[in-house]
C-alpha cells in the first residue's frame, strides 16, 4: 500500500476525514506518527464524548503506548497495513488490562484478564492502536442502545436520537469522527442498524469466519463480530485483520484467509441483484424505502440487473429468533453469578439467595425479560412447542435464502424500517423494539453475511437522517458485498456525509 | 397462551433472579406481549423439516489430549469477588 499515495499533503482531507488507505499511507510516509494521531482522537474523545457517551473506558496511557510501538514497527520497516491506525473496540471484546463491561452494571468492575481472539489478531499481530471501549446495549441486547447501565448513546445526527444498537458506541463513535473506525457484534442486526443510523458502513460477515473466543456471548449460533467504518473499502481493511480460524473457538471456520479488499473494483456488470418482495411492501418508512429506490436505479446504471425474489418466511424471522437468541442467552449468561468475577450483591442470606440477589440487581430489566423468556421456552413440557418449532422455522428462513440465490448474486432491500428514532420513543414497548429489526434478523438466524451502507437522507421536523441500504449475500461472500457497496460508494457520497458542526 | 403470575415467579426462581412483586406484575405483561409476537410459529407446519441449530453444518473438532493452556489461576482470581487459599468463597452450603 506505500507509495500508492502520490498527492501532495495540502490535497489531502483533514486527517479525520480521511480513509484507512490514506491514513496507512501518511503514517508510512511519516506524514503524521500514530502517535499524533492517536492524541488527535484522544483529544477529540476528551472533548466531544460527554455530548454522545459513544464511549464507556477510554485509557489513553495505554493507547499511547501502543501508539508508540506502532511507530516503533513503522521505523523498524515491519508494519503491516493497519498499523498505527487508532480504532475503537466494542466492550464487548474481553481485552487484557481494560474495564469489560458489555455495558452491564454485572460486569462493571470486570478487568479482563485475558484477550479476545479479536482483540490479539487487529492489536498485537495488525498493530492496531486501541483508543477505548464503546458504549453498547446490556450484553448486546437492544435496538436502541438504551438498556447500557453506563446511559444511552446519542445520535450524532441528532442527539434528541438513539444510534441503533446494540453497537451504538462504535456507530456513534465512527460518525462524529471520534475514532476512525471500530468493531461491532451482529446477533440480530447490531452491526447494521445503528450503521444505518449513523450514516456509516458495517458488515456482519459469515457466522464462524471471526472468533468468538472472548466476545462476550449472548447468543452463540448468532453472535458475529465484524468491522464498523466509514467505507466499504476501510470494511473491507478491517474485516481482513478479523478473520481466521482459531481453535479456540469451537464454531471457528478453518478456511484460508482471504483479501477482502482486492476485488473492490470489480465491475457490476453481469451482477444480478434480487429485490425481496418481502422487503418492499408495507412496514417500511416510504421516505426510507424512497431512498432505497434511489439506490437501485444507481446500481442498474452502474450495470447491475435487479430480480424481483421471495424470503416468503421472512415474516417469522422475529419470532423464531425471540425464541433462540432468549434461550440461548438464559444458558450462556447463567455465569454470571457474582462467584468468579463481576459484581457480587453486598447481601444475601445463602447461596441461592446470593445468585438471586446479585443477578436481580446486576442484569437490566431487558436483560432479565431475554433471560426468563429463555428459561421458559427451555423449560419442561414448552421446549419441542418453541424452541423446537423455532429451530425448524430457522431452516425454512436458510431455505428460502438459498432458493433465492439461484436467480442472484446479491439481496437487496433496507436495513431498518424507519431512520433514528427519538430516545425513549419504543423504551417502553419491547415488541416494538423487536420490530426495529425485521430486515437484518433472517440473515443471523441463516447465517450469511450482510452489510449496510449509507444510501440517503430523510428529512424529519428540519433534521436530515441518514438511511443504510441492505447487501445479503451467500455465505463467504465477503469480498463480492464489499465489492458491490465500494462500487456504489465510488458513484455516490453519502458515505462521505458528516453530521454537522465536528 | 398467557403467562401467569405464579409461572413468572418459577422461571424467575429457575433463573435464579429475585423479582419483587411489582416486578412480577410488570414482567407477566412484557412478557405476555412478547410471547404474543412468538405465536405467530404456532401456525406454521413444520413437519418433517430438520431443526437447524447451527447455522453451518459442523462436526465437533477433536484436540490432542495435551495440555495447551497456561497457568493462569492468580490473574483470573485476581478479580474474583471473594477468594481464599485458591478457592472461590461463597455462603455456606452445608452446615
Amino acid at each position: 500500500m506505500r507509495g500508492e499515495e502520490s498527492a501532495p499533503a495540502h490535497a489531502m482531507p483533514h486527517m479525520i476525514e480521511r480513509s484507512l488507505k490514506e491514513l496507512s499511507a501518511a503514517l508510512a510516509a511519516r506524514e503524521i506518527s500514530s502517535v499524533e494521531l492517536t492524541g488527535l482522537y484522544l483529544e477529540r474523545i476528551t472533548r466531544l464524548n460527554p455530548e454522545y457517551n459513544a464511549f464507556i473506558t477510554v485509557d489513553p496511557e495505554t493507547s499511547l503506548a501502543q501508539a508508540r510501538a506502532a511507530d516503533a514497527r513503522i521505523a523498524a520497516g515491519n508494519a503491516g497495513p493497519l498499523t498505527g491506525i487508532p480504532i475503537a473496540q466494542k466492550d464487548i471484546f474481553c481485552t487484557e488490562g481494560w474495564l469489560t463491561t458489555c455495558g452491564s452494571k454485572i460486569l462493571s468492575n470486570f478487568v479482563s484478564p485475558y484477550d479476545a481472539t479479536v482483540i490479539r489478531r487487529m492489536h498485537e499481530e495488525a498493530g492496531l492502536v486501541c483508543l477505548g471501549k464503546t458504549n453498547m446495549d446490556e450484553f448486546a441486547m437492544g435496538s436502541s442502545n438504551e438498556t447500557s447501565f453506563y446511559g444511552p448513546v446519542r445520535n450524532p445526527w441528532d442527539v434528541t436520537r438513539v444510534p441503533g444498537g446494540s453497537s451504538g458506541g462504535s456507530a456513534a463513535a465512527v460518525a462524529a469522527r471520534l475514532a476512525p473506525a471500530a468493531t461491532g457484534t451482529d446477533t440480530g442486526g447490531s452491526i447494521r442498524q445503528p450503521a444505518a443510523l449513523c450514516c456509516i458502513t458495517g458488515l456482519k460477515p459469515t457466522y464462524g469466519l471471526v472468533s468468538r473466543y472472548g466476545m462476550i456471548a449472548f447468543a452463540s449460533s448468532l453472535d458475529q463480530g465484524g468491522p464498523m467504518a466509514r467505507s466499504a473499502e476501510d470494511c473491507a481493511l478491517l474485516l481482513a485483520s478479523m478473520t481466521g480460524f482459531d481453535a479456540h473457538d469451537s464454531t471457528s471456520l478453518d478456511r484460508p484467509r482471504e483479501d477482502y479488499a482486492g476485488d473492490l473494483d470489480r465491475t457490476l456488470d453481469g451482477l444480478t441483484i434480487g429485490l425481496p418482495k418481502e422487503f418492499f411492501g408495507e412496514g417500511c418508512d416510504p421516505a426510507v424505502m424512497a431512498a432505497v429506490r434511489t439506490a437501485i436505479a444507481q446500481y442498474e446504471k452502474l450495470g447491475a440487473r435487479t430480480v424481483d425474489v421471495s424470503l416468503p418466511n421472512s415474516h417469522l424471522s422475529v419470532p423464531a429468533y425471540y425464541v433462540i437468541a432468549p434461550a440461548e442467552a438464559s444458558s450462556n449468561l447463567s455465569r454470571f453469578d457474582g462467584v468468579r468475577y463481576g459484581y457480587r450483591a453486598p447481601e444475601y442470606s445463602d447461596l441461592n439467595d446470593m445468585y438471586a440477589k446479585t443477578r436481580a440487581q446486576g442484569f437490566g430489566a431487558e436483560v432479565k425479560r431475554r433471560i426468563l423468556i429463555g428459561a421458559y421456552v427451555l423449560s419442561h413440557g414448552y421446549y419441542d412447542a418453541y424452541y423446537l418449532q423455532a429451530q425448524r422455522i430457522r431452516r425454512l428462513i436458510a431455505d428460502d435464502f438459498a432458493a433465492a440465490f439461484k436467480h442472484c448474486d446479491v439481496i437487496l432491500g433496507p436495513t431498518s424500517p424507519s431512520p433514528a428514532f427519538k430516545l425513549g420513543a419504543k423504551a417502553a414497548d419491547p415488541v416494538q423494539m423487536y420490530l426495529s429489526d425485521i430486515y437484518t434478523i433472517a440473515v443471523n438466524l441463516a447465517g450469511l453475511p450482510a452489510l449496510s451502507a449509507p444510501c440517503g437522507f430523510v428529512s424529519e421536523g428540519g433534521t436530515r437522517l441518514p438511511v443504510g441500504l441492505q447487501l445479503i449475500g451467500n455465505y463467504f461472500s465477503e469480498a463480492r458485498l464489499l465489492n458491490v457497496a465500494h462500487r456504489y460508494q465510488q458513484a455516490t457520497d453519502w458515505h462521505r456525509q458528516a453530521p454537522e458542526g465536528l | 397462551m398467557s403467562l401467569t403470575l405464579e409461572q413468572v415467579r418459577r422461571i424467575a426462581h429457575l433463573a435464579r433472579i429475585e423479582v419483587s412483586a411489582t416486578e412480577a406484575e410488570a414482567t407477566v405483561g412484557h412478557l405476555n406481549g412478547i410471547f404474543q409476537l412468538i405465536e405467530a410459529m404456532q401456525a406454521v407446519d413444520t413437519r418433517g423439516v430438520e431443526p437447524m441449530a447451527h447455522a453451518q453444518d459442523l462436526a465437533q473438532r477433536l484436540r490432542e489430549d495435551a495440555v495447551s493452556e497456561p497457568d493462569r489461576r492468580l490473574a483470573f482470581q485476581a478479580i474474583a469477588p471473594e477468594i481464599e487459599a485458591g478457592l472461590y468463597l461463597v455462603p455456606r452450603v452445608i452446615e
